[in-house]
């Protein structure tokens, strides 16, 4: 795609970037040569992608398996209202189009996984990871580390953001800083614990500027630099992170040297995996419900989950306020918890079961797994 | 007496406090004093053995005590200890 010249148009539309002399006519073609992939298009890959596509990068690749949802545009400001319902992926190279035609759209339709990764990711100068959800996080790294791709992070959740640049020349990983994830659902997502709209804004374009430095070679970058951000306080500051020796990936003995299994590494459970005793498969519960059966049905998701999507018979009991609620719940009688893939309704069970409810049972995989 | 910066994810095991103030001489000991002061932190901060979850990193001042003295690093008045807890968010 490189013409190694702008076109008058290009030449009128980056003109406050050619008078900086950190950019010039220079900088601009680099940028213009430039492929950025963006990891999800949601709350921080919205802002990444507009400002990218509006700052001249020649190539924005774009991964994403999501269609827009209403609850999306209180943060995800590259889609739009009557955007509800199609693909992000449609959605956000719309939204490029129209305000930097001159940007080239790679769409890469689906999850980013531990088969297509390496693959996806060889074709681009650096990556901003923008994903929800640690599995995604730890194969991003792994790639980036295996590629030498630098990684553009960020992360949000509530009002505070993190932010660094990983796998950049000699500088630490994602792995140096968190060698191990968190047990399934003792860090909620932002689906369950909420997130501050304007957040993902400052987050991403944080992002987005470590990309630009990147591609432009100039500044210095947040490689082993941490920053955290909390917005409620409106504080900034600053962590020095370290390349750990002792790094599975990027350290001087490496172990991992392939893409691993990144669902088992983060404790998901397999959905092939056979059931567990206490677990029950969503069309098992279809057929109870077609059969009259007589069992009690609970969601334990948050109430704005429950009213996107919900099984009809089933009430409305928040993890949290399930303590509380117990008093209310029939325990003579077979008991059905589901949430949105299984670890809460899990966790709910358990604190069923210790509470003396004998007959009680998970819903594998939740809504999610569901088929009406 | 070092000061504890809480991250919003764990505020809710502190009645919404950002900073707490504890006592001890080391960062190990500020965190066992942390926990005692709020027990639902306990099981957030530290395994069944007591040591600090591996996905839990603490920072004395701008420095990751695992490249200090880990949980024997020296605390002293005014220091500022940070959590600094796995999070995940971006997309969704």
């Amino acid at each position: 795609m490189s013409t190694g010249t702008l076109t008058n148009e290009e030449l009128q539309r980056y003109s406050r970037h050619l008078i900086l002399p950190e950019v010039g006519l220079e900088g601009q073609l680099k940028l213009k040569d430039s492929k950025v992939l963006l990891v999800g298009t949601g709350g921080l890959g919205a802002p990444l992608a507009l400002y990218l596509a509006a700052a001249g990068v020649g190539t924005i690749g774009l991964v994403d398996f999501d269609t827009v949802d209403s609850s999306n545009l209180q943060r995800q400001v590259i889609h739009g209202t009557s955007d509800i319902g199609r693909k992000k992926l449609d959605s956000a190279e719309d939204s490029i189009r129209e305000l930097n035609p001159n940007v080239r759209v790679v769409r890469h339709e689906g999850a980013l996984t531990s088969e297509n990764a390496l693959g996806i990711i060889a074709d681009y100068d650096v990556v901003a990871d923008g994903t929800d959800n640690f599995p995604t996080r730890y194969l991003v790294n792994d790639a980036c580390v295996m590629l030498g791709k630098p990684n553009a992070y960020g992360s949000i959740f509530r009002f505070d953001g993190q932010a660094s640049v990983f796998a950049h020349e000699d500088g630490p990983c994602y792995r140096c800083l968190y060698p191990e994830p968190p047990p399934p659902g003792l860090v909620p997502s932002c689906a369950e614990g909420g997130v501050l709209g304007v957040l993902p804004g400052v987050i991403g374009l944080i992002q987005a500027t470590e990309v630009v430095k990147l591609l432009l070679g100039v500044g210095e970058t947040l490689k082993g630099r941490l920053l955290l951000y909390d917005a409620l306080n409106m504080r900034f500051r600053e962590l020095k992170l370290r390349r750990n020796a002792e790094c599975p990936v990027c350290g001087d003995n490496r172990t991992i040297t392939k893409l691993i299994d990144y669902q088992e590494f983060c404790g998901m459970p397999k959905t092939n995996a056979p059931l567990e005793s206490g677990e029950i498969l969503p069309e098992d519960v279809n057929a109870m419900i077609a059969r009259g059966d007589d069992f009690i049905l609970i969601d334990v998701r948050e109430p704005h989950e429950h009213q996107a999507r919900n099984i009809p018979q089933a009430r409305l009991i928040p993890l949290g306020t399930l303590p509380a609620q117990l008093g209310t719940i029939d325990g003579s009688k077979l008991i059905v918890v589901h949430c949105k893939a299984g670890m809460r309704s899990a966790k709910a069970c358990t604190l069923l079961r210790e509470k003396g409810f004998g007959n009680v049972l998970n819903v594998k995989g939740g809504i999610d797994a569901w088929k009406v | 007496m070092p000061k504890i910066l809480i991250p919003s994810p764990l505020r809710k095991f502190t009645g919404n406090a950002a900073e707490v103030a504890v006592a001890g001489a080391t960062v190990g000991e500020a965190l066992k004093n942390l926990a005692e002061m709020h027990p639902e932190l306990r099981t957030q901060i530290f395994t069944d053995e007591g040591k600090i979850r591996s996905f839990v990193n603490v920072y004395h001042n701008d420095e990751d005590i695992r490249f200090l003295d880990k949980e024997a690093t020296a605390a002293a008045d005014g220091d500022v200890v940070t959590l600094v807890p796995s999070i995940a968010g971006g997309a969704r």
